[in-house]
């Protein structure tokens, strides 16, 4: 039995869907059961490897019926078979449980997901910002936050010769 | 009374032998964030070889360096890294500003890039290029000693009299009123949302 089939079989219900493009197998699964299905697909599939965790800001995105899009990458280094767990977020609720207790790897890949995209990791163990500077208050990767800023980057002190 | 001077002796001004010795023994305080590193990195190996020109010798303490070339993007967070090794160079001292991201953020036009160094610290020596070759970074480094060669003092007096930046006119019209406009939401929101706190009874316990 497929791991798609598995997961089909025990997940079924109001907003759970599978589907594939080209080569992914995506899982789409509501934010409440996010920990039980990547613990499932841990324990019982075999998927070991957290590749990765992503966001996508589906603002003025055609179709959307969700702002944001988090999507977690996982592998089985057994099998080398791979499968995307996506599930929507919606202001003003962006918050989704921590998978650092499952995988320490995480840490590091929410802090970033939060970082861009403001997206709160409920029992993170560090949740600060990872890449801007600790006072920058825009999300940057927000699809209203504009390309060039709002001027962050030209609010430094000056130094000239004078008082160098 | 006269004396002769022998023929191995020979008269100049303070200036000029403080700033032939300057001139001729710059000590680089390599900050390389970028591919431009990468060049700075072949101008000092043996091909180019930086020490045709006196400046071979690569400190990474800014406390023994008088010429910081600055070689690649630097972006908000790295900026104030910059200053204070700025601050940290002893006088005299200068500063080469290396490739086109250095200089004016080149491509790199994002919220998080600075464009262009001089902005925020003084640049002697602009040096375009994507990233330069090393010929220019030695031809700038010439140019430099040239310059300190004519207009340098003992005394540094000719660093006190640049009270300004020297970069190019700052900011995009477009993103100095987006960040405007942006502030004075934000502050009508905050009102706004004070406002409807007072407004709101708070809950009375019985």
């Amino acid at each position: 039995m497929s791991t798609i089939e598995r997961l089909t079989q025990r997940f079924a219900g109001e907003g759970y869907s599978s589907s594939r493009f080209r080569d992914n197998t995506r899982f789409d699964i509501p934010s409440q059961s996010l920990v039980d299905v990547l613990t499932f697909l841990k324990s019982d599939c075999g998927f070991d490897l957290l590749v990765d965790i992503t966001a996508v800001d589906l603002l003025e995105y055609p179709d959307a019926r969700n702002r944001f899009r988090v999507v977690y990458a996982l592998a089985n280094t057994v099998t080398a078979e791979r499968i995307y767990v996506r599930t929507h977020l919606d202001e003003p609720e962006l918050t989704l449980a921590s998978v650092v207790p499952m995988w320490l790897g995480a840490d590091w890949m929410e802090r970033e997901v939060f970082d861009m995209f403001g997206i709160r990791f409920a029992g993170h163990p560090n949740l600060k910002r990872i890449l801007m500077p600790e006072e920058f208050t825009a999300f940057p990767l927000r699809k209203d936050y504009p390309l060039r800023g709002r001027g962050e980057r030209h609010n430094f002190p000056v130094i000239t010769r004078a008082e160098s | 009374m006269a004396v002769a001077a022998s023929d191995n002796v020979f008269m100049t001004r303070l200036d000029a032998a403080a700033n032939w010795a300057r001139s001729n023994s710059l000590w680089p305080m390599p900050f390389a964030t970028a591919c431009c590193g990468i060049e700075l990195m072949a101008t000092a190996s043996s091909r180019y070889d930086i020490a045709r020109f006196g400046a071979e010798v690569m400190r990474f303490s800014p406390r023994q360096c008088d010429l910081l070339i600055v070689a690649g993007r630097v972006v908000m967070k790295m900026l104030p890294v910059l200053q204070r090794i700025w601050l940290q160079m002893p006088e005299p001292k200068w500063c080469v500003s290396m490739g086109a991201c250095a200089c004016t953020g080149g491509v790199f036009d994002t919220y998080a890039v600075v464009l262009g160094v001089d902005r925020f610290i003084p640049v002697d020596i602009y040096v375009p290029g994507c990233p330069p070759r090393p010929e220019q970074l030695l031809a700038s480094l010439i140019e430099l000693q040239d310059a300190i060669k004519k207009h340098g003092t003992m005394t540094g007096k000719e660093f006190a009299e640049r009270r300004t930046a020297t970069g190019p006119a700052p900011f995009s019209l477009e993103e100095l009123r987006r960040s405007r406009d942006y502030l004075l939401n934000k502050a009508e929101q905050d009102d706004a949302a004070q406002e409807e706190r007072a407004r709101t009874p708070t809950k009375q316990h019985p």
